[in-house]
């Protein structure tokens, strides 16, 4: 009797330890990173207010661009590099919109209502391509960035102002065919969506300071998690030690944000677009909210097994189509509310990055090529972002050189993905050998 | 009162890439049947019911002539879903199961349950929410009728072998509109209770009115369930007979086409040569299958057997020792101490394992037959590897050569050693299986069921190489077997596992009661 009871002891701590032990390397770019961002940030000297500005303006832009790579990683296409061909289809509208002169929030909703069905018949075309390159997607998407950034600067170099007329000082280059380097959207689309009141000239709507958003955030969570809890079968709900260190987080933000208010520190003069963070809060409720649907559970039926998923009766080129599509739609919006932020953009070059950036924040964030969160998305783009912002203020710390800082931030998105795509094959050749042992 | 049959495949052929593998079977059965069909390795048994489920490898390569009536409906089936509209349900010989859903959404594949939301309303059903509750609640239902104790919650990945099959077959009961249900060798990857609990379920399926068609290489569940048996020799169709005017012997005779003895031979106890492995206080920490502390010594030169009732844990040891599952204790390889929870620690001691989880998994479809022999020594050990200074060349005409005399010895049915794994028959790629196993020429071959989903004619050639590699080559074999006979007729000794623990160590020539007194854990009175 003793001597069973121990080694079950035995076997408990030992499965303790191994799950502690695969929790970290499961984790481990996602903890490497975390601790480079904090020594980044200690190193850059910056102040709270300066990189809290920061990290909340570049959250704005971003998140919703990452958030359009989870859905092919579900349907078991891996990272989605063709949204590069969506943000191009958001450039392309974005220019005419600008064009026949919209700008502020209706500029940027019609952006989106053109865009949409421009980028679904994109998406329908690269996902027929990617049906014919199964297990080849990455690559795949990568070549297509390439060919259609061909298609895009034959059309906006030679074709506009020439076969498609456009008389447009501010657009088209002096010669008069041909759309400028760069396009400004300053009294267009600019801010849009992030401070719609500018539009019309009243600058205070709708800019909540970043404590009361941090309030009204985790108010709203748990708010969730209660709803969660309750309304869900006893054993899908989340555990106590979960709840416990949920919970002290969100208390520890509450707290914290009300000291803010409180000292009436620098912190509140950072104002939050509220627009944006409840778009970006919106598709993330979507994200979660398609995975629980018919369509979504097919997803990750043929994201793990397309065998298995065919003899089950699912339409397996179908349903990837249709994660493609979405995902596309999705990138396209999301460059959209990248450009209304930035309110400039190089017309040749902005879409450039968006795959690789985009990328790169969710691997950092945990994901893997097989397996991508909401939860993932979020904290990737704040760390992705939080070494964007402190790497050129470090850089010139150590060297004396931010441009030493801004090597390392490009090196570091390139290296991340170079590395996780070379992990993930690595991981293949180890599973072929233990499955030959 | 003449009912009409519920199935009829009349003059079913088939050929893959020239080769006729099936030659105008005809096959015909009525509601609440049970049909047996029997055939060696690679008969076409599959292919006949991949016909019938309209799977895509069929029509992928060029479909297949002859027709198919539905309740006296012609009918063509052409895809898996319409298959299963037209009633048909079929529990693979291999899984196709999803290792990261639970067992409820294996269950429910592409079936889920879905309610209404108001998105869903706008853009179309595809955008139904799933119903978890209604999900798991009818999965439960649907094991109930299995009367088997499986968590509907638990994920796949980590369930014993035996639960996965439970879960395919649950899938299929499940189906509201099911009239025939195909089971291509489901009692090939569960111990012997496990077994009889699905022949019980079976018949209480054909009880319910749908008709059954059962593939299996166990000829006795054949006799013991079946009302008709279909013989199938080469593709083509021996004969039908009723249970009542067969029996096992006649069945083995007519499924190879000459007589067979079933003499068994029973093995000498050898002298015993030095501890190889001592095992101390072992515990396993595998689902279903848990071993609570056992304690044994194999001896060099041995054939030692482990044999048990299923979930007892005899399965978990060979598992434990090889580093698959959370293992505790103490395991010496010849004095040395071996370093748990790491399977290359294992390999690196000399030691070689065949899982008894075998469909599937662990080769590699879509290399050569050859080529996946070699590779367990490849990798292992570097067999077959010439190395150049800083280069390495493998070695082809050594594994060609090898894999030629693995393919004799084992009778694996392929058209040559560059065949791909992918295209042979269930059994066959079970065969190549143990032909890896052996190539790597262990110290300790770990081998648990090794004749698993192979013919009777076959089993024979399996048994007959691994006594031969022992005799010759002096390996050492621990064999983890359900089958008791299988154990007796090639062991020196064997331990039987009882609660997790060595229940007694038994000579192959010991009383039958002795076994069974073991098995049911009860003490062996000595003095008797
Ligand atoms: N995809 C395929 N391509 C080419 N040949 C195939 C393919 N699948 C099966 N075969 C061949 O068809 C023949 C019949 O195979 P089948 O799988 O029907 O045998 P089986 O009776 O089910 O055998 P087992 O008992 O081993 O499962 C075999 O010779 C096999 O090599
Ligand atoms: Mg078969």
């Amino acid at each position: 009797m003793a001597a069973s009871s121990r080694t079950v002891s035995g076997s408990l701590l030992h499965g303790r330890l191994a799950a502690a032990r695969s929790f970290a390397i499961r984790n481990m770019v996602t903890i490497m990173f975390l601790v480079i961002s904090a020594l980044g940030y200690k190193l850059s000297g910056m102040t709270p207010f300066l990189f809290l500005m920061d990290i909340v303006a570049r959250i704005s832009r971003n998140a919703f661009l990452v958030l359009a790579l989870i859905i092919p990683v579900m349907a078991g296409m891996g990272l989605n590099f063709s949204i590069v061909l969506g943000a191009m289809a958001a450039q392309a509208v974005v220019i005419f919109v600008t064009h026949w002169g919209f700008g502020g929030l209706p500029g940027v909703l019609l952006s989106m209502v053109l865009v949409t069905p421009l980028a679904a018949v994109l998406g329908l075309l690269t996902g027929n391509l990617f049906n014919r390159a199964k297990g080849q997607e990455m690559i795949a998407g990568l070549i297509l960035g390439f060919f259609a950034q061909g298609i895009y600067e034959l059309i906006f170099l030679q074709l506009v102002g020439g076969i498609i007329p456009m008389d447009n000082p501010a657009i088209v280059m002096s010669s008069g065919v041909g759309v400028r380097t760069t396009i400004d959207l300053t009294n267009g689309l600019k801010y849009g969506l992030d401070w719609p009141g500018q539009y019309w000239g009243n600058d205070l709507l709708l800019r909540p300071t970043l404590p009361w958003v941090i309030i009204g955030m985790a108010a709203a969570l748990a708010v969730g998690i209660i709803i969660y809890q309750l309304r869900t079968d006893r054993r899908r709900r989340m555990s106590t030690a979960q709840l416990v260190i949920t919970g002290a987080a969100l208390a520890w933000a509450c707290w914290w944000s009300v000291q803010q208010i409180q000292s009436r520190s620098q912190i509140n003069w950072i104002r939050v677009p509220l627009l944006t963070w409840l778009v970006i809060a919106a598709a993330c409720a979507g994200v979660h909210f398609f995975s629980k649907t018919k369509l979504g559970q097919d997803m990750r039926t043929v994201g793990q097994d397309r065998h298995v998923a065919a003899v089950a009766g699912i339409d397996v080129d179908r349903v990837r189509i249709i994660a493609i599509i979405l995902s596309m739609v999705m990138a396209a919006w999301g460059h959209i509310i990248f450009l209304q932020n930035i309110g400039t953009f190089s017309t040749y070059g902005s879409h450039e990055q968006v795959g690789l950036y985009s990328a790169a924040a969710l691997l950092i964030g945990g994901a893997t090529v097989a397996r991508a969160t909401i939860g993932h998305g979020i904290l990737g783009t704040v760390l992705f972002h939080t070494l964007f912002i402190v790497a050129p203020a470090a850089g010139r710390q150590l060297f004396g050189d931010a441009q030493i800082g801004e090597y390392f931030r490009v090196f570091v998105a390139y290296g991340i993905i170079g590395v996780t795509l070379a992990m993930h094959a690595w991981k293949q050749v180890l599973q072929r050998r233990s499955a030959a042992q | 009162m003449a009912v009409e049959p519920i199935l009829r495949m009349k003059g079913i052929s088939k050929s893959y890439y020239g080769t006729k593998v099936l030659d105008s079977i005809n096959l015909s059965i009525m509601p609440g049947e049970v049909h047996g069909i029997v055939g060696e390795n690679g008969a076409g048994k599959s292919t006949l019911m991949n016909i019938l489920f309209g799977m895509s490898v069929i029509h992928s390569t060029g479909g297949f002539e002859g027709s198919i009536e539905i309740a006296g409906q012609p009918v063509e089936i052409k895809s898996p879903l319409q298959a299963m509209s037209l009633g048909i349900g079929m529990v693979h010989q291999e899984f196709m199961l999803l290792p990261n859903y639970s067992v409820a959404e294996n269950i429910k594949l592409n079936r889920e349950v879905l309610k209404p939301n108001f998105i869903s309303r706008i853009f179309g059903p595809k955008l139904q929410s799933l119903d978890y509750d209604q999900m798991y609640a009818d999965s439960r239902k649907a094991l109930e009728r299995l009367n088997i104790g499986i968590d509907e919650y638990a994920l796949i990945a980590g369930l014993p072998v035996g639960h996965m099959q439970f879960t395919e077959i649950a899938r299929e009961l499940d189906k509201q509109n099911l009239r025939i249900l195909v089971f291509d060798e489901p009692t090939a990857v569960l111990g012997e209770s496990e077994a009889d609990h699905l022949l019980q379920a079976i018949k209480e399926i054909a009880a319910s009115g749908i008709a059954v068609l059962f593939i299996t290489h166990r000829l006795n569940e054949i006799i013991e369930v079946c009302d008709n048996i279909t013989v199938l020799r080469d593709g083509r169709h021996v004969t039908t007979k009723a249970k009542q005017d067969t029996n096992v012997i006649e069945l083995a005779e007519l499924m190879v086409g000459r007589s067979m003895s079933f003499a068994t031979r029973q093995r000498q106890s050898s002298h015993q040569g030095r501890p190889i492995m001592e095992i101390k206080n072992l515990s396993v920490d595998m689902p279903g299958e848990r071993v609570r502390g056992v304690n044994l010594t194999v001896y060099e030169g041995e054939i030692l057997g482990i044999g048990g009732l299923a979930g007892q844990g005899k399965i978990g040891i060979a598992n434990g020792i090889m580093g698959l599952f959370p293992t505790s204790g103490e395991v010496k390889v010849s004095g040395a101490s071996l370093e748990l929870n790491n399977p290359s620690a294992s390999i690196a001691a000399g030691l070689a394992f065949m899982s008894e989880d075998r469909r599937g998994v662990g080769l590699l479809l879509d290399s050569s037959i050859e080529l996946n022999i070699a590779s367990g020594a490849m990798f292992g050990t570097g067999r077959f590897v010439k190395t150049w200074g800083p280069f390495s060349q493998v070695d082809q005409a050594a594994i060609r050569e090898n894999a030629e005399k693995y393919i004799a010895d084992l009778d694996i049915r392929c058209t040559g050693p560059k065949q791909h794994v992918r295209q042979l028959s269930g059994g066959n790629q079970q065969k190549v299986c143990i032909a890896r196993a052996l190539t790597m020429n262990p110290k300790i071959l770990l081998v648990s069921e090794p004749t698993r989903g192979i013919d009777v004619g076959a089993k024979q050639l399996v048994l007959d190489t691994l006594r031969r590699l022992n005799a010759e080559l002096g390996m050492t074999i621990v064999v983890t077997s359900s089958e008791l006979a299988e154990l007796r007729s090639i062991c020196t000794r064997i331990a039987i596992i009882t609660d997790g623990r060595v229940a007694g160590i038994l000579r192959p020539d010991d009383s039958d009661v002795n076994f069974g007194l073991l098995m049911a854990g009860q003490p062996i009175d000595k003095g008797a």
